[in-house]
């Protein structure tokens, strides 16, 4: 089915999210939208999928005006989606799951799930997804559960598939076996448009690529065009992919990690006796597909683990057993994950922010007495510093763009004397432009004589970055590998097979997952 | 991973696999996920706009004037014949109305049948003397509030605050001046610790304060009950269950003389409201509170004790609701008190949060609003012989508009706040319920 968009325009206030957007989508071609995070791409598709209404243009399915109300009717005319978050219920079944907001039912009202599992079957089988309908989601790999919901779109006939930044989850393996699966749609004459703002996976897999910056189509490319062209169309400017870094001089170990072990409240093993040391002046970044420890690790070095056994020092002293007050003040810095979450307080104001975590003494607080004038002093400098884009330093941080917010953790962060930086997830969801600035800054830190940790699920991060590379796969150490390690190796050691020549500290980890 | 591997069945899908790939750590603490939709929820209700304060007030006071007129003889005689002389309804409705809330401003403001400016302003004063413990007690709710706390136990805490305070001025013997700081700190502290083992019990076992604070209401109320009837609290030689007079040096003194009823209490709210605001917005202890309250995950990553600082934010919201138990005993009803002497107040406190929008002088205007409404129905009952319930029935629409702001929007037409495309949740939301 041949998918057109003409047109159109979305406004939310005074922001245009979309403006007068073209894009045409032929049938069984994979094209892919490419954009920085904020560009128009998700309120695009969602103006598509009927969640949001266009203020302008119209939606043509083979030529013929469509309009949507809401999801059914998309789904109806034929438009499916893979959402970034999966849409599914952990508890239910493949099959129940496929079935659910369409059920069948047989007389009596009793669900039909014999139709279900049969069609999962069929839709499974056509394409090779080898999925049981009788598998419960919670116990399926990310991998497999996007599969449960390309199948759920494919059983509503779904002739076109939008993927929403599908990759962001998956292993480089479980990334490839994406690629093939989309290449085998678009065989069978599905269309599919692709989210993403990932270039390699666009140049690998797209065969046109629709580049949106700030609501705008500003150009089209081909497949053939270089990341450095690519990621200039995105931002607007060119771009330096790579980070210049001096090689790097470590001296004495600073942080040193033995034999960590983290229990969560359930008893499960998060984080199995992991040991491993970080210099001053270097950078160890632990490459890992997400949940497989480095969440809890870096955790458990802050001081928000309940349990954790092992010993962890830092120059010398330790720091496990001690509060995140007691861990901070040793001279960690720490930029979570979830900045939103863990990070802010989008409620409070980017100057209260900075001053999140020195809010029990000096120099912001003199005798129980917040000193706002110095605050207001301090919050300036910073947010010239690091370039935080904003109407002032009293606007709350969760209005924000999220390269925005991730610049005033950092900003907070760094303006302590640090021995430890542990930067988790440093760049998710930032656009290029912020990358180059966080990279440079973790970078700086590094050259200032800290020891850096930095956790990525983005091997282009890791490669960029590390001096050291450690990669995590089901709580253990998999393997502690030179900087330059190639991206092959790194995919199959995060899917738990060590590297030849890794100087892993402990006897190569069992495989016995990966072989089931 | 060659291949994907989900043959096999769920049953015996090897669990530490299947745990160890679940995507997100985040999906490991759904309660979490739970929570921070609620103390969105809650965070909308607490601390929204004055705008929508305002219009609540206003349109709660419009279906109350709605409700005047429907309950009144003379407009529904007249609703009777409407057709025929429509103009006696609609002068009958302004009658009535106009009667009901002239009566409400002269019984709460300013009495224009009086000769001086002296007489006419006497139910300004019982006004104040009205909202003085309602501020002290919203203010101790408005705090819990910034800090995420729901503190409906102000029942207790005024009842302990009332006992343990009255006590000392009924039972001790101390020089004038120093008897009242002593009775006034006593009565703090009562509060302080019925809010304390609330907030302890929260951070030690995660036990939700809004159980253990309703279940405390009823351990106070009925300690009290004992108390009053079988030990220290009782009057010697009778039988009702109240407690002996507090003692002369121990009494709020009048402010104004004796032809008003006003008393030191207020200058002490006034003082309780500049604590507070001073408190939230200027020291560090209020920061971390607010800290704890918009997002308690980055608070506890930032080094701040979310567990004290639940444990410090009870024990004040507590002294500020115990402020308003001890106001009850040493100004307004001095002649020994009941287990009922917190007459409401405990709960009215909470509207008043809401409708102060937890901040410290929105509760000082709020608090003197509903001192003006309890101060006024009663002259309105008196003048008009419109129920004293149409008061309560206005308060409590105050409260359901301003915790549907929604509605109040859509009935005004104003902007929804924060309807950017940047919030994915609400998308979602969307979309699962549109499936």
């Amino acid at each position: 089915m041949k998918l057109e968009l003409r047109g159109i325009t979305k406004r939310f206030g005074a922001l245009v999210a979309n403006d007068s957007i073209n894009l045409t989508v032929e049938a069984g071609e994979i094209h892919a939208l490419l954009g920085e995070n904020g560009a128009g791409k998700s309120t695009l598709m969602n103006v598509l999928y009927g969640l949001y209404r266009a203020e302008e243009g119209e939606i043509l399915l083979d030529d013929k005006a469509a309009h949507f109300a809401g999801p059914g009717d998309a789904m109806k005319a034929g438009i499916g989606m893979v959402h970034q978050h999966f849409m599914l219920i952990p508890v239910f079944t493949v099959a129940e799951n496929v079935m659910l907001g369409h059920e069948e039912t047989k007389a009596g009202g009793r669900l039909d799930l014999a139709a279900a599992r049969v069609r999962v079957k069929q839709i499974s089988d056509r394409f090779g997804f080898a999925v049981d309908p009788d598998a419960l989601i919670e116990d399926l790999p990310v991998g497999v559960q996007q599969r449960v919901e390309i199948i759920k779109a494919l059983s509503q006939d779904a002739k076109v598939l939008v993927f929403d930044e599908p990759t962001a989850v998956l292993t480089p393996q479980e990334t490839d076996e994406l690629m093939a699966i989309m290449r085998q749609l678009k065989a069978a004459g599905t269309s599919i448009v692709f989210i993403t703002h990932k270039l390699r996976e666009v140049r690998e897999v797209a065969d046109r690529i629709t580049v949106i910056r700030l609501g705008k189509v500003v150009g089209e490319a081909s497949p053939t065009a270089t990341n450095e062209e690519l990621a200039s169309l995105m931002v607007g400017r060119a771009v330096d992919l790579t980070v210049n870094k001096a090689p790097a001089t470590p001296s004495e170990p600073a942080l040193v990690v033995s034999g960590l072990t983290v229990i969560d409240p359930r008893g499960q093993v998060l984080v199995n006796n992991v040991s491993f040391t970080v210099a001053a002046g270097e950078i160890l970044a632990i490459a890992g597909v997400q949940g497989n420890g480095q969440t809890e690790l870096t955790e458990a070095l802050m001081g928000l683990q309940p349990r954790v056994v092992g010993e962890i020092t830092l120059d010398g002293k330790t720091l496990r057993g001690h509060s995140v007050r007691q861990v901070l003040d040793a001279g960690v810095g720490f930029v979570p994950e979830d900045r939103t979450e863990d990070g802010l307080v989008g409620g409070f104001t980017i100057a209260e922010n900075l001053m999140l975590d020195r809010s029990h003494a000096l120099p912001f607080v003199k005798r129980f007495n917040l000193q706002l004038a110095l605050l207001a002093e301090f919050a300036t400098a910073k947010v010239k510093e690091f370039d935080v884009r904003s109407q002032g330093i009293d606007t709350p941080v969760g209005r924000l763009s999220g390269g925005n917010q991730q610049k005033v953790v950092l900003a907070r962060e760094l303006s302590r004397e640090l021995r430890l930086f542990i930067a988790a997830q440093p760049t998710r969801g930032l656009d290029v432009g912020s990358i180059e600035f966080v990279h440079e800054r973790i970078v700086a830190t590094r050259d200032a004589g800290a020891a850096v940790i930095v956790i990525s699920t983005e091997l282009d991060e890791v490669a960029a970055l590390a001096d050291r590379i450690m990669v995590m796969y089901r709580g253990r150490i998999i393997g502690i590998v030179p900087g330059d390690t190639p991206r092959a190796v790194l995919g199959l050691m995060m899917a738990g097979e060590p590297a030849p020549n890794s100087s892993a500290p402990l006897p190569p980890a069992p495989t016995e997952g990966a072989a089931a | 991973m060659s291949d994907t591997p989900p043959q096999t069945p769920p049953g015996s899908a090897t669990p530490p696999a299947g745990q160890a790939i679940k995507p997100a750590s985040r999906r490991d603490r759904p309660q979490t996920d739970a929570e921070s939709r609620w103390h969105g929820v809650f965070r909308e209700i607490t601390s929204g706009s004055a705008i929508i304060s305002v219009l609540a007030v206003v349109l709660a006071l419009l279906v109350g004037a709605v409700m005047i007129a429907a309950t009144n003889d003379d407009v529904q005689q007249s609703a009777g014949y409407f057709f025929s002389r429509p103009s006696d309804l609609l002068g009958n409705v302004w009658g009535a109305v106009s009667g009901a809330y002239s009566a409400l401003f002269q019984g709460s403001i300013y009495n224009f049948g009086r000769d001086s400016f002296a007489e006419g302003i006497t139910p300004f004063t019982e006004t104040l003397v009205f909202a003085t413990p309602l501020i002290a007690a919203g203010l101790g709710v408005a705090l819990g509030f910034r800090v995420g706390l729901f503190n409906i136990g102000g029942r207790g805490q005024m009842l302990i605050a009332a006992a343990i305070g009255g006590w000392v001025a009924f039972a001790v013997d101390l020089p004038y001046g120093i008897h009242l700081v002593a009775a006034l700190v006593a009565g703090i502290l009562g509060g302080a610790l019925w809010g304390g083992i609330v907030g302890l019990l929260k951070a030690r076992t995660g036990a939700h304060e809004v159980i253990t604070t309703i279940m405390l209401n009823y351990v106070a109320f009925y300690l009290v009950s004992y108390l009053l009837r079988e030990g220290f609290l009782r009057t010697p030689g009778s039988n009702t269950p109240k407690s002996p007079a507090s003692k002369e040096t121990a009494v709020f003194p009048e402010l104004l003389g004796a032809d008003y009823n006003l008393h030191l209490g207020f200058i002490l709210v006034i003082a309780a409201t500049i604590f507070t605001w001073w408190l939230l917005s200027r020291s560090n202890l209020g920061f971390q509170f607010r800290a704890v309250g918009e997002n308690p995950n980055a608070a506890r990553v930032a080094g701040i004790s979310v567990q004290r600082m639940y444990v410090y934010a009870m024990l004040l919201s507590g002294g500020l609701v115990g402020l308003a138990g001890i106001n009850q005993v040493l100004g307004t009803t001095t002649s020994g008190f009941g287990a009922t002497v917190d007459s409401g107040i405990g709960f009215d406190a909470i509207t008043v949060a809401l409708l102060g929008r937890s901040r410290p002088w929105g509760v000082f205007v709020a608090g003197i609003l509903f001192g003006a409404f309890k101060a006024g129905s009663f002259s309105m009952q008196a003048a008009e012989g419109v129920p004293i319930d149409i008061v309560l029935v206005v308060q409590s629409l105050i409260v359901l508009f301003i915790a549907a702001p929604p509605l109040v929007r859509a009935i005004f037409r104003l902007p929804t706040p924060g309807d950017t495309p940047r919030r994915p949740r609400p998308i979602i939301v969307t979309e699962v319920a549109a499936k």
